[in-house]
């Protein structure tokens, strides 16, 4: 545009040359190359990260050594324990050394990742079934349903998870084993995950293709299954996998306290109770179910970070 | 405001009846001698047998028994130890220590985990921030006795910066290690939640219109961004109170803290089921207590739901 | 003659993104004058707003200003350090956000966000005389009890209200330049009209120089001496605004000229078939003139069609229609009062109003999606409130819905097949090969290829969303079609596209119509008849060119007196 320098300006019509902007179509539709939606293209986004890789190989690994801890040691982790070798130094074959009844320390450190993945695992389980019924039902159907379900969370809500679980296994000392365990931590610990779907529902339900779906008459059972819940799960597999690394420390935790499970089960909980009064003399006894557990809870946690990251769009745009 | 406070108070009297008879069913409503099973392999003389039935009315139809219960924690009255000790008597003198202990904690996450996330947020991508992220991680990984023993090991036996254990009378000096290490898990939630809340402020319209205003940057990020920002952060204090409690019990089990959290570790480990009954339900209380009081703060922060 | 207050020369604003550098703007000049005005007008993603924001530096996340330079009194704003801004921000140029939900901080009262504002600019300092000029300015920016609600919060201020506030804030240090960003699309009509009214004469009274941001040509043309029509980034037409309508010279130009529908005047009548205009659109992309939706088209045969309608049984009669809400703590509230009308088949009816005037309450009924409190609606001969459950589902096939949102009218995890195909599933029609020959139908339908139907809805644009929800609409050949505002999301030429598309279905299908919206000048162009609601009354109703034409309600006057651009005169 020229300069207006004259004492009145004038306002000059200008037209853009068409090859400059070529016009398009109106709304053309540009949908080449693979089909997206959520998942897909979270999957895309947990392909290109590390930490994604990183944190599943871990987890794979223990699950491995979970399932099969005979391949990765020959020593039994509680049979053969030698006195003489208590809190002895690492020796050929024992690569960590000896606890203080003198068993192979590397070999209880196998044959305790079963315990704490399986805890992790029941618990999880538990966990999402009963908040994602409590959530979805209180979220879904609100009014007297919604008061009664958020009420009932609100008072499990209300006693922290480890503490209730410290009172039932104080009470179950006889009962004492993983499934028992499972059933005293997951069964506190689901409100949280209930309250996450339970506003990510009441978010998705008045969406208007949930009005479309009741308009062509689905019913209201099957919208909440086939439409709301579907949209609104994410955080909860964010949770989920998070929840596994909380469950996993809570059952090192109630271990620690002495009201976890019985030392006739392998669990790095109690292994660490154990050498906790010869932290001064023999640090390295404490310091390797502590590192096991420690890099086990943080391959979950890292997983969940990831998964996070890819499923929630604000959590992306955050990186 | 009044009417958002009575609220809140009305809507706690069915969770507090509800956790109470809870914590109070999952005792004495389990299958077998509910006293058999809470001394597990160490019965008591018969004598303190009968004292107990009569303190928990075990005679009575349990309904009856859950009032008797809740009528002893309305009169402020929570039984005895198992040594015979007033539980109130307990609690006068470790309540103290462990209030010092979890203020210290709450002061070391709040300023540490908001200044932190606060840097992080606005220098989003930047090495700080990456470091950042990255130690938070490993610091939410980390079981709070694995935690704690570690701490202990380096920092009071092997470097002897702080003392190892708490003395008597729980000098603030003793507890500053026991609070670092209950405040760490905290401080690194806070630290991701308060930089996702300040990325997430940052882009919202109102803060573009204050810059659009003649604001300094120096004026916007406090005053706009950080206070807008600390609500999330705030709601977060009320559930991160349970995890305290827990945090507490065992720090205090291992740094040999004379606080509420060590009597219940110790009852826990010997295995005094009353005493254990009595400090939960008191932990529960006071949980409950706090989490009113934060959505109390809460409502003075966002004065939508003050005026709602 | 000194130099221009404000020229933009050759600006570049870029983004980074992950896949590299993305231009947003692209060589944008204008120069503004002292003491005028001027608008910048383009569709969403046209650059528009992002030029405003690269002229005060606040551009969004990565974005930043590649190239050219922004003059203001000849310093360049492109080089001027934080600190250089932040002295013009406010004091030298002042700015009106767009959305006045969002751009209050909602913790914060009123009075303070005005105070800081004022004193970031040294208006004035001491307590008192910051407090004094807060009321002062926002007394002139019409909100008249300002003494009383300083300490208010945002959220107890309706969004007129708010939108006063934040031109009282953008105007408070009485800046040279004053850029409004779409002031007031999120409003009412009425309010609109009312507050650019305001903002208008205010500036005036200041001197200020305004330059506006607005998707609405009718507006710009109205408010501004000058236009720039943008267009991916860059400028394709720019003169005195008068002269762009009546003589717009760029085929873009003319495409937004003749969609607007605020500036249309007649009906749009369905011509030939849909896949024959449709094809001409996507195969001819470069003759502009060709693909012009014309919305001016003139009325023909469409009194012939109506006049054979009215011996036929109407579609949907509504009878008496209430609907009250029980509030807890300050009793009922009325949202539909007596409201009463017929559709007659194969027509449409609007039912105009501003927000919470009704009208989509009467929808909700209309779909028993909501039970109403009191009368009668009768579909295809049933009476609602009278059907049982059984009987409602197979009355659900005869009426369906397309809403608002396109974003989230659609299942976003749903593949577009499944999507279409729901209601064919739900009332278990076809085999499963029948039902995917029907969604191709469909889709062929809605001018969309068929390859869709294995892509999910965040591939597609607005339109296209919308699209697919009037496939999905159409899927059990349904006799009445009710349009809950379903094109108010759109850019206006895609609005006119789906118009089209709307009127050419009806004329294929006989559909019928109810077309539930907010903006009178839409109406004009898709509507027989029309209802206006008022605070849950229907105020007026009429015949589509008599509502135009011969208002008779007072309320209708001021809604058609709102409608901008709509006193301006097209040279075509």
């Amino acid at each position: 545009m020229p300069d207006t320098s004259s004492s009145k300006p004038r306002i000059e019509h200008y037209v853009a040359p068409l090859e400059e902007t070529p016009l398009e179509a109106i709304d053309s539709v540009k949908a080449e190359g693979k089909p997206s939606n959520l998942w897909i293209d979270a999957w895309h986004d947990l392909r290109r990260r590390p930490m994604f890789w990183i944190s599943s190989a871990l987890i794979l690994l223990i699950v491995f050594v979970a399932l099969f801890p005979g391949l990765f040691t020959n020593e039994s982790p509680s049979e053969g324990c030698l006195l003489a070798n208590s809190n002895g130094a690492p020796a050929p074959g024992h690569p960590l050394g000896f606890t203080r009844q003198g068993c192979d320390v590397f070999a209880r450190i196998v044959y305790g990742a079963s315990t704490s993945l399986s805890v992790g695992i029941i618990v999880t389980i538990l966990v999402f079934t009963l908040g994602v019924l409590f959530g979805a039902f209180a979220g879904y159907y609100g009014g007297w349903v919604d008061g009664v379900l958020s009420r009932l969370g609100d008072i499990f809500f209300s006693i922290p998870y480890i503490l209730a679980a410290v009172v039932i296994m104080s009470v179950l000392a006889n009962y004492r084993n993983v499934w028992v365990i499972s059933l005293a931590i997951g069964i506190f610990a689901w409100p949280a995950t209930a309250r996450v779907l339970r506003s990510e529902i009441l978010r998705v339900k008045n969406s208007d293709f949930v009005t479309a779906a009741t308009a062509i008459g689905v019913s209201r059972f099957k919208i909440m299954w086939a439409h709301v819940v579907p949209n609104s799960i994410a955080p909860v597999i964010v949770i989920a996998t998070i929840s596994l690394a909380g469950a996993i420390v809570a059952e090192a935790s109630l271990s620690f306290l002495g009201v976890g499970l019985p030392s006739s089960i392998m669990s790095w909980g109690n292994d660490i109770a154990q050498a906790q009064t010869t932290l001064r003399t023999a640090p390295q006894v404490l310091i390797y179910p502590s590192i096991a557990l420690s890099l086990t809870v943080f391959s979950f946690i890292m997983l969940g970070e990831v998964i996070r990251d890819a499923l929630d769009p604000k959590a992306r745009a955050q990186r | 405001m009044l009417w958002y406070t009575g609220k809140r108070l009305l809507q706690i009297i069915p969770v507090l009846l509800g956790a109470t008879f809870l914590i109070y069913f999952m005792v004495f409503a389990m299958p077998g001698d509910p006293i058999a099973a809470l001394y597990g392999d160490r019965p008591p003389a018969p004598g303190v047998i009968d004292q107990i039935r009569e303190q928990y009315h075990l005679n009575d139809p349990f309904i009856v028994q859950y009032f008797y219960y809740l009528l002893g924690i309305f009169q402020g009255d929570f039984g005895v130890t198992y040594s015979g000790q007033p539980v109130n008597e307990v609690l006068a003198r470790t309540f103290p220590v462990t209030i010092r202990l979890a203020l210290l904690a709450i002061f070391f996450e709040m300023v540490a985990g908001i200044t932190v996330g606060l840097i992080s947020g606005l220098r989003k991508g930047g090495i700080f921030d990456a470091t950042g992220l990255a130690v938070s991680l490993v610091l939410i990984s980390l079981p709070i006795f694995v935690l704690g023993f570690v701490a202990q090991y380096f920092m009071g036996i092997q470097w002897g910066w702080f003392s190892p254990t708490v003395g008597t009378g729980a000098p603030l000096e003793d507890l500053i290690l026991p609070a670092i290490v209950l405040a760490t898990i905290s401080f690194a939630q806070i630290v991701r939640l308060t930089r996702s809340s300040v990325i997430e402020t940052s882009s919202l319209d109102f803060v573009r219109t204050a810059y659009s205003k003649g604001l300094t940057r120096r004026r916007v990020v406090p005053v706009h961004i950080l206070r807008n920002s600390l609500i999330p952060v705030v709601t977060y204090l009320g559930t991160d109170f349970g995890t305290l409690l827990v945090g507490a019990t065992i720090t205090e089990g291992i740094f040999n803290v004379p606080g509420v959290g060590r009597t219940l570790y110790q009852a826990v480990i010997r295995g005094e089921g009353p005493t254990v009954v009595s400090f939960v339900t008191i932990m529960v209380l006071l949980y409950l207590v706090v989490n009113l009081l934060i959505d109390l703060l809460y409502a003075v922060l966002d004065p939508r739901i003050r005026y709602a | 003659m000194s130099t221009p207050l404000l020229q933009v020369k050759d600006l570049e604003v870029a983004f980074r993104t992950q896949t590299g550098l993305v231009q947003a703007v692209r060589g944008v000049s204008f120069t503004l004058e002292r003491g005028s005005s001027l608008a910048i007008v383009g569709e969403s993603g046209s650059g528009k707003s992002t030029t405003a924001h690269a002229i005060i530096n606040l551009l969004p996340g990565t974005g930043h200003i590649s190239g050219g330079q922004v003059l203001l009194d000849g310093e360049d704003l492109a080089k001027a350090s934080q600190k250089e801004m932040e002295e013009i921000r406010g004091r030298k140029i002042g700015f009106v956000p767009q959305d006045p939900m969002s751009n209050l901080n909602p913790v914060w009262s009123i009075g303070f966000q005005v105070e800081e504002a004022i004193r970031a600019n040294g208006i004035a300092s001491g307590r008192k005389e910051v407090k004094q000029r807060a009321i002062q300015v926002l007394k002139e920016a019409g909100l008249h009890d300002a003494d009383r609600r300083l300490k208010q919060f945002p959220h107890q201020f309706s969004g007129g209200m708010r939108q006063r506030v934040l031109i009282g804030m953008g105007l408070a240090a009485n800046p040279q330049l004053l850029i409004a960003d779409e002031p007031t699309s999120a409003l009412d009509v009425t309010v609109q009209r009312v507050i650019l009214d305001h903002l208008e004469s205010l500036t005036r009274e200041l001197g200020t120089t305004l330059l506006f941001i607005t998707h609405d040509l009718g507006l710009a043309a109205e408010r501004a001496e000058q236009l720039l029509v943008m267009y991916k980034g860059q400028v394709v037409e720019s003169g005195p605004s008068a002269q762009i309508l009546q003589n717009p010279q760029h085929p873009y130009t003319q495409r937004l000229v003749a969609a607007a529908p605020s500036l249309a005047s007649r009906r749009i009548q369905a011509t030939g078939s849909i896949s024959a205009a449709e094809s001409a659109i996507a195969t001819d992309a470069s003759s502009a003139a060709g693909e012009a939706i014309d919305l001016i088209a003139t009325a023909e045969a469409r009194a012939e069609a109506l006049e054979a309608a009215a011996s036929q049984p109407p579609a949907i009669v509504v009878e008496n229609l209430t609907k009250v809400f029980k509030i807890r703590g300050s009793g009922d509230f009325t949202a539909v009062d007596d409201v009463s009308f017929q559709i007659a088949k194969g027509t449409t009816t609007a039912l105009v109003g501003e927000s919470g005037s009704g009208k989509s309450t009467v929808a909700k009924m209309l779909l028993k999606l909501e039970d109403a409190t009191s009368g009668k609606i009768v579909v295809g001969g049933h009476d609602l409130a009278s059907v049982s459950g059984r009987e409602m589902f197979g009355l659900r096939s005869r009426m369906q819905p397309v809403f608002q949102d396109p974003y989230g009218s659609l299942n976003p995890l749903r593949n577009i097949g499944n999507t279409i195909a729901e209601p064919l599933t739900t009332h278990k029609i076809g085999t499963a090969a029948s039902r995917r020959e029907r969604v191709f139908e469909l889709l062929d339908q809605v001018s969309l290829p068929r390859t869709l139907v294995s892509r999910y809805p965040n591939e597609l644009s607005g339109g296209q969303r919308q699209r697919i929800a009037i496939a999905r609409a159409l899927a059990l050949k349904p006799e009445i079609v009710i349009l809950d505002e379903a094109v108010s999301a759109l850019d206006v030429l895609v609005q006119a596209q789906i118009l089209r598309l709307l009127a050419e279905l009806q004329a294929e299908l006989n559909l019928t119509y109810l077309f539930i919206t907010h903006d009178l000048a839409v109406v004009r162009v898709i509507a027989d008849n029309v209802c206006v609601m008022q605070k849950g009354r229907i105020v007026e109703a009429a015949t589509t060119d008599e509502v135009f034409d011969n208002p008779k309600e007072q309320y209708t006057r001021d809604l058609l007196a709102a409608i901008p651009g709509a006193n301006i005169k097209l040279g075509a």
